[in-house]
């Protein structure tokens, strides 16, 4: 069990870190407010009274860590799964648009990574456009693409899910083309040596060696898939979503709200990628490589 | 001992064959007014100093360079033809087995590619593995062999179809000398018993004399034949056939156009 201790006492010992940061910063940042708030009222104070009440004000600037953990509670387990309040409600909501478009993603960006290493004219001028895509701000982008949709009559979950592509496309297609270039000249010669139709070099040869680039991609497109959705929900002042629960809270000023909706996000992005990594691992072992 | 006449009727012929890289900086001459023939049957081994073009020339023959002068035919068609009939078998320097193929299925790629019958790989893949005294190994991964193994695995592949020529390049250059004697030892023997026609580059001397039924010494800039040597010893060898006196002349005179290549180099 010493490998086990090994693995998560160093991880126990940054979260435990990083909850007394948290904590101290709490009381750091609150406090302006809540010496203002006892001068008005005259009441006097002590430091233990300080720190007490600065990590349990309703409003604060930054929340303490057990007052979102409670809002998380509230919000999740205490709440009907179809309530507008329950965070597990809107976090589905988010979720849904993620993999839509993580999924959406994946499939454009393999089947350009595709059309690039098979074609040159493809290779010299899309290229230079998949780049020039990130440049722009999603920001800016974002409520264009929801609007243009919305005239068409699209609305809900695929506009959404159509920002998660646009950004998580983009790790693919750069994954892969260097994926699907990775056999070495011998495998290649060897494939030509049996006069081997470039379907059969894809299918047994590029795509096989692809595979390591494609789950490290997939990876990062899954992450950034949900930043997407989220930031998808943010323009059209949407009802549902993760989102949603950010920019009501920032509007009514509700940062525990704020806060617990961004951990929300952070678990799901983890259990996102975790899944990747699992699929990984199980995908690894079936192609026999040595463990 | 100068019999440098093929025996059989040609398998490979190269007139006047010539191969110019051209590079950032100029052009490089690989091969230079290379004549050659090789007859049915011919074990010929190509032998010079790297840079020589020996394995340019094994790469001519199987349409994986362009020669720029001159012509060659492999069984009387272009190497073009000759690879989309699928006319040889290619072994690599390195075994080059896809890492996430079992032995079994590295050695039936080339017939999953060329459309054989799941019954007719599974009897192919059996008996090439029986050839190469692979047979036990087929659910294994190439990183669970030695680097040994594995060479012969990729040999097993080069003989899964039916290819009449089987090119090698250095296929044991990077294993030690003892896994090289036995290796040498079986490729002789799988040779007799199918008799193919190998065209086998090596820079070792020892290994060319044991093998070939011809020698083909190369000297490099421009990579070009210097000597055609044809070996009087009898197809079947033992291994101390090494010691015999008929084997150290040809690997003497071996030696010497070897040397003579070099002559006008200060290596």
């Amino acid at each position: 069990m010493g490998g086990v201790t090994q693995r998560v006492l160093p991880v126990l010992t940054v979260v435990a870190a990083i909850i007394a940061i948290w904590y101290a910063a709490t009381v750091w940042l609150n406090t302006p407010w809540q010496i203002d708030l006892y001068e008005r009222n005259g009441t006097s104070w002590t430091t233990g009274m300080l720190v007490t009440d600065t990590m349990a004000q309703e409003r604060p600037v930054l929340p303490a860590p057990h007052q979102v953990m409670q809002e998380i509670w509230k919000t999740t387990v205490e709440k009907r799964i179809t309530s507008k309040r329950s965070l597990i409600y809107h976090s589905w909501i988010t979720l849904s648009a993620t993999l839509l478009g993580f999924a959406l993603g994946t499939v454009l960006g393999v089947t350009l990574a595709v059309a690039i290493v098979h074609n040159r004219a493809m290779d010299k001028s899309v290229m230079p456009w998949v780049i020039a895509s990130q440049t722009i701000p999603i920001l800016a982008i974002a409520p264009m693409i929801i609007v243009v949709l919305n005239a068409v009559g699209l609305s809900g979950l695929l506009p959404k899910a159509l920002i998660s592509t646009y950004l998580s496309f983009f790790p693919i297609v750069v994954g892969m083309v260097k994926g699907l270039r990775a056999p070495e000249r011998i495998e290649l010669d060897l494939m030509r040596t049996y006069s081997a139709t470039s379907a059969q070099v894809f299918w047994k040869l590029r795509w096989p060696s692809s595979m390591p680039f494609l789950f490290a991609s997939m990876k990062v497109a899954v992450a950034i898939s949900l930043v997407g959705a989220i930031v998808g929900e943010l323009p059209t002042g949407a009802v549902a979503g993760l989102g949603a629960r950010l920019l009501a809270g920032s509007y009514y000023g509700q940062t525990i709200q704020i806060w617990s909706a961004l951990i929300m996000a952070a678990v799901l992005a983890a259990s996102l990628v975790a899944l990747v990594g699992v699929a990984n691992r199980v995908v690894v072992k079936r192609m026999g490589v040595r463990p | 001992m100068t019999t440098a006449v093929p025996a059989g009727p040609p398998v490979i012929e190269a007139r006047g064959l010539g191969l110019t890289f051209e590079t950032g900086d100029g052009s490089v001459r690989a091969l230079h007014e290379v004549d050659l023939t090789i007859a049915k049957g011919d074990f010929v081994s190509f032998i010079g100093p790297s840079g020589c073009g020996k394995t340019t020339l094994l790469r001519v023959i199987a349409d994986l360079e362009q020669p720029t002068e001159g012509d060659v035919w492999v069984n009387g068609v272009s190497p073009e033809q000759a690879r989309l009939d699928r006319a040889y078998g290619y072994v690599f320097q390195a075994a080059a087995l896809y890492p996430w193929r079992t032995i079994a299925r590295n050695v039936a790629l080339p017939l999953e590619i060329m459309g054989y019958s799941k019954a007719e790989q599974a009897e192919r893949v059996a008996r090439t593995l029986d050839l190469v005294n692979l047979t036990g190994f087929e659910n294994k991964f190439p990183w669970q062999l030695s680097g040994g193994m594995q060479q012969r695995a990729s040999i097993a592949r080069s003989l899964a179809f039916d290819a009449d020529i089987l090119l090698m390049d250095e296929p044991f250059g990077a294993l030690d000398e003892i896994v090289r004697d036995h290796l040498n030892e079986q490729l002789l023997e799988l040779w007799a018993r199918t008799n193919k026609t190998i065209a086998f580059v090596t820079h070792s001397i020892p290994e060319a004399v044991y093998l070939s039924t011809r020698i083909v010494v190369m000297s490099p800039r421009p990579g070009r034949v210097t000597d055609i040597i044809g070996s009087p010893l009898p197809r079947e060898r033992p291994l101390d056939i090494r010691e015999a006196p008929e084997f150290l002349e040809i690997a003497h005179r071996v030696r010497d156009g070897l040397r003579a290549g070099h002559s006008y180099e200060d290596a």
